[in-house]
């Protein structure tokens, strides 16, 4: 613990905010307070238990008053100090709040030194943070720690070695879940007109900036390479807001001219060529063996006469044209795609339109190295799968052939085996007559029905009804006992205490089978002192179990 | 194999394929004699016979050595022999029976051991599995078919791979087992044989009353099933016998090529001929068989 264990100031010691209070000299230390008045003999001397103390007031700095610090006891009483200054008033409430704090921790204190007495483990901190809140989290967790590591039976490592996959967790490499783009096409910037003065404003948010990087490769790299070289970021979107509202207006002719002006703002209206790539390369890579005649003609965004054009006119121009117009159905279909593919970077997290435009760059490097490999995979594997099945040689698997010997042998061994003696034949009736005897039995047996043919009555009335009634009753009382309804189990039909504890010992038995059989084979003392400790608390468990539960057992039967 | 609904002759026709157990050594010690309980179970036989004109009744007899057909409702030889007291049918059943015993008394050499000797459960099983498939390949018109088991002799441990198949293969064809077992103890393979292919295991409780209890219980056909309640057991003995021994096993080795079950560690499984692992070298294992070992002393 950092800071100092103990705490030695000046104060005055009072009963109440009125008293002048005694003088004297206040030490604090982890288990209690002491003060200690200048006048030996004035009997204010305290002395106060850390444990015994609630909570803390004091005044702040500031404020007109004295420096004091008030300390609430568990009784109601409290204790009043006056310091000489804030300085010291401030040393002492931080002391104080760290002790009550750790003392207000108590209940994990146990758990916490637990876990940390640990002597073959080196853990970090963090790892120990995450063991003390995984045992809050989960009570169930917490209990059967208390029972076993608590009671000794196990150590603090064996019971984690078994649950090893809730320790891997490491919370700060756990990605918060990103807000994605919206389905609304906001990079669709509408400017407000002010009819006045003729201006048309448009507004952009980084959020629209990221969407119109994600959508538009072509400006995204524009971006990059015009701004801050050729231009500022300011005329780079006014270029970019002047060729959106070109190309939504129906003046195509304008456009036209525009673009023979202005390079960069030809940019803007061309066609993206950077999709156009992708889009190819998307379909190249499509694999072969499926029955699809996929080829360049599926680019069909780049056809003509596809789609309305942004302006609603349907007629298509000359091909020069072409690279000025984009359609509806291709917005659309791009906005979709960059939604699909989600968000790679958070719009927060850039301060700059540079520094955004350069993440999504990096990303999307990134993306591609992934993607080149895949497919220079996929082009590996496509002779290997279109297998043409005639003109291969047969397929010689390296497996062992599997000898099952011939069953004749099997079963004309049994007859040997049939003499000796099973272990489980519980026949508490001996065979007392040879064999010639039995088979005489049985052949008079046999002999008798025949002669006096079969009895009348066959069987006895009254061995009929009892045995009737028998049967009857032992399947209704099936039905008592199992229940009507299938789901039902035995658990449910017992109180919830008991099924609780029922579940518990359940639980607990569990933890201790599963540490004791992976302990075998027993190769190590530790290993055999593991398993001996394990015993011994599988057989405390019977005599629990038949203390609480064999009177209920008995009544339920 | 087709499945048996699409042979449905009518709901409630049944053929019951009897497998009665003839074992001298057990009927000898028994406190049901052998001809009361013959008794109970020809009249059970004519009281099926009655509830369905189209009924079928096939009898295998389970003997000490062998096993054979020693009756079947359906032949047309049934001749009527020796005075008229009693039905064609227990007449005939009565002298073939008495012929098999004959038969096997002569196949048969060696003294038991002492304790009961078992009946050969798994022969006579297999031989009405074959009879109901041959029922099954006669045409689109027959009876439901069901096996009842009337077995008094305890399980041969040395039986439990083929009544297992038999079993298997019973469920495959959807052929109901029934079980009553009359002897003093629990029979393990009856009540899995039952619970395994949905049929009837009963243990009654009093032998006298045997003819209530088939009737009641063991006579109803397969279409009424649906609707009555009959007992259920409230618990099956699921254990297996070993393959080396024969012994009955909780816990065990199996191998996993050919799932063959085995009490203790063997290098080669003697079935398929697959060769183990290195095995970790254990000085006190303690023992998988015997369960009311403790398994640690020391």
């Amino acid at each position: 613990m950092s800071g100092a264990a103990q705490v030695t100031k000046r104060a005055k010691y009072k009963i109440s905010v009125k008293d002048p209070g005694t003088p004297g000299a206040l030490r604090m230390n982890d288990q209690k307070l002491m003060f200690m008045p200048d006048n030996r003999n004035s009997g204010a001397k305290l002395v106060v238990e850390f444990k015994s103390i609630q909570g803390h007031k004091y005044t702040k700095e500031g404020s007109n008053k004295p420096p004091l610090i008030n300390l609430a006891n568990a009784q109601g009483g409290s204790y009043i100090f006056e310091f000489d200054s804030y300085a010291d008033l401030h040393v002492c409430r931080d002391f104080v709040s760290k002790v009550l704090e750790k003392s207000k921790e108590t209940p994990n204190a146990a758990l916490e030194k637990s876990a940390v007495k640990l002597p073959d483990e080196q853990l970090s901190e963090e790892e120990m943070q995450l063991r003390i809140k995984l045992l809050q989290e989960n009570s169930e967790l917490q209990k059967l720690h208390r029972q076993f590591v608590g009671g000794n039976i196990l150590t603090e490592a064996e019971f984690w070695a078994a649950r090893k996959k809730l320790l891997d967790i490491d919370p700060s490499k756990k990605s918060k879940q990103r807000v994605g783009f919206k389905s609304a096409m906001i990079s669709d910037i509408r400017p407000a007109t002010d009819g006045r003065t003729n201006k048309v404003t448009f507004s952009l948010t980084p959020e629209i900036i990221l969407q119109i990087f994600a959508e538009k490769p072509a400006v995204h790299r524009a971006f990059l390479n015009f701004v801050p070289n050729k231009m500022t970021e300011m005329e780079f979107w006014t270029k970019y807001c002047r060729a959106e509202y070109l190309s939504r207006t129906k003046n195509y002719h304008a456009v036209v001219a525009e673009a023979a002006e202005d390079e960069e703002l030809a940019v803007f209206l061309k066609e993206d060529d950077i999709l156009a790539n992708e889009v190819r390369k998307k379909i190249r890579r499509v694999d072969p063996t499926l029955d699809m005649e996929a080829d360049e003609g599926d680019d069909y965004t780049h056809l003509p006469d596809h789609g309305i054009f942004r302006d609603g006119t349907k007629e298509s121009n000359e091909l020069q044209s072409e690279h000025y117009r984009r359609t509806l159905l291709q917005d659309l279909n791009r906005h979709a795609a960059v939604v699909l593919e989600g968000r790679t970077i958070d719009v927060e997290r850039e301060d700059s339109t540079r520094a955004l435009a350069e993440a999504l760059a990096r990303s999307k490097r990134g993306n591609e190295g992934a993607d080149n490999n895949a497919n220079e995979e996929r082009l590996d594997r496509t002779p290997r799968v279109a297998e043409i099945e005639d003109l291969q040689a047969p397929h010689c698997l390296p497996l062992a052939p599997l000898s099952i010997k011939d069953a004749r042998e099997y079963f004309d061994s049994q007859q040997a085996n049939t003499l000796k003696a099973s272990r489980d034949s519980q026949a508490s009736m001996k065979c007392s007559l040879s064999r010639q005897e039995a088979y005489g039995s049985v052949r008079d047996a046999i002999s008798e029905i025949k002669d006096m043919g079969l009895s009348d009555p066959i069987v006895n009335p009254e061995v009929a009804l009892k045995v009737y009634s028998g049967l009857t009753h032992n399947i209704s009382s099936i039905k008592y006992h199992l229940g009507k309804n299938p789901r039902e189990t035995v658990l449910d039909r017992l109180p919830s205490a008991t099924k609780e504890k029922l579940l518990y010992h359940w639980m607990s038995i569990q933890e201790l089978l599963k540490h004791f059989w992976s302990s075998y084979p027993i190769t190590t003392p530790y290993l055999y002192s593991k398993v001996n400790r394990l015993k011994d608390a599988l057989s405390n468990i019977y005599p629990q179990l038949e203390v609480y539960f064999w009177p209920e057992f008995t009544a339920f039967a | 194999m087709a499945s048996a609904p699409s042979k449905l002759y009518s709901d409630d026709v049944s053929l019951v394929v009897v497998l009665l157990d003839t074992n001298p050594f057990f009927w000898s010690s028994s406190s049901l004699s052998f001809s009361q309980f013959l008794t109970h179970v020809l009249a059970f036989f004519n009281a099926i016979l009655t509830l369905n004109q189209l009924n079928q009744v096939v009898v295998i007899a389970t003997g000490y050595n062998s096993c054979d057909y020693v009756y079947d409702s359906s032949s047309t030889g049934n001749q009527s022999v020796g005075n008229g007291r009693m039905p064609s049918l227990c007449a005939t059943l009565l002298q073939n029976l008495e012929e098999f015993m004959n038969k096997d008394e002569q196949l048969g050499k060696q003294e038991p051991e002492g304790r009961i000797a078992c009946s050969l459960l798994s022969g006579s099983l297999s031989m009405a599995l074959c009879y109901i498939q041959r029922v099954f390949r006669s045409g689109l018109l027959h009876p439901q078919p069901r096996i009842l088991c009337l077995q008094g002799s305890p399980d041969g441990p040395e039986q439990y791979v083929a009544i297992m198949n038999a079993i298997f293969s019973a469920q495959r064809s959807m052929v109901p087992i029934d079980s009553c077992y009359l002897g003093a103890q629990n029979s393990a393979f009856l009540q899995q044989a039952s619970y395994i292919t949905g049929g009837v295991h009963h243990k009654p409780q009093q032998l006298d009353g045997l003819f209530q209890y088939l009737l009641t219980i063991f006579g109803t056909d397969l279409h009424s099933r649906n609707f009555l309640q009959l007992p259920k057991p409230v618990g099956v003995d699921f254990r297996a016998s070993c393959f080396c021994h024969k012994n009955t096993i909780d816990m065990g080795y199996i191998c996993s090529v050919c799932l063959s079950i085995y009490c203790k560690h063997l290098k080669k499984c003697s079935t398929c001929g697959s060769v183990f692992g290195q095995a970790q070298t254990q000085s006190d294992e303690p023992s998988a068989t015997n369960r009311k070992r403790k398994t640690t002393d020391a």
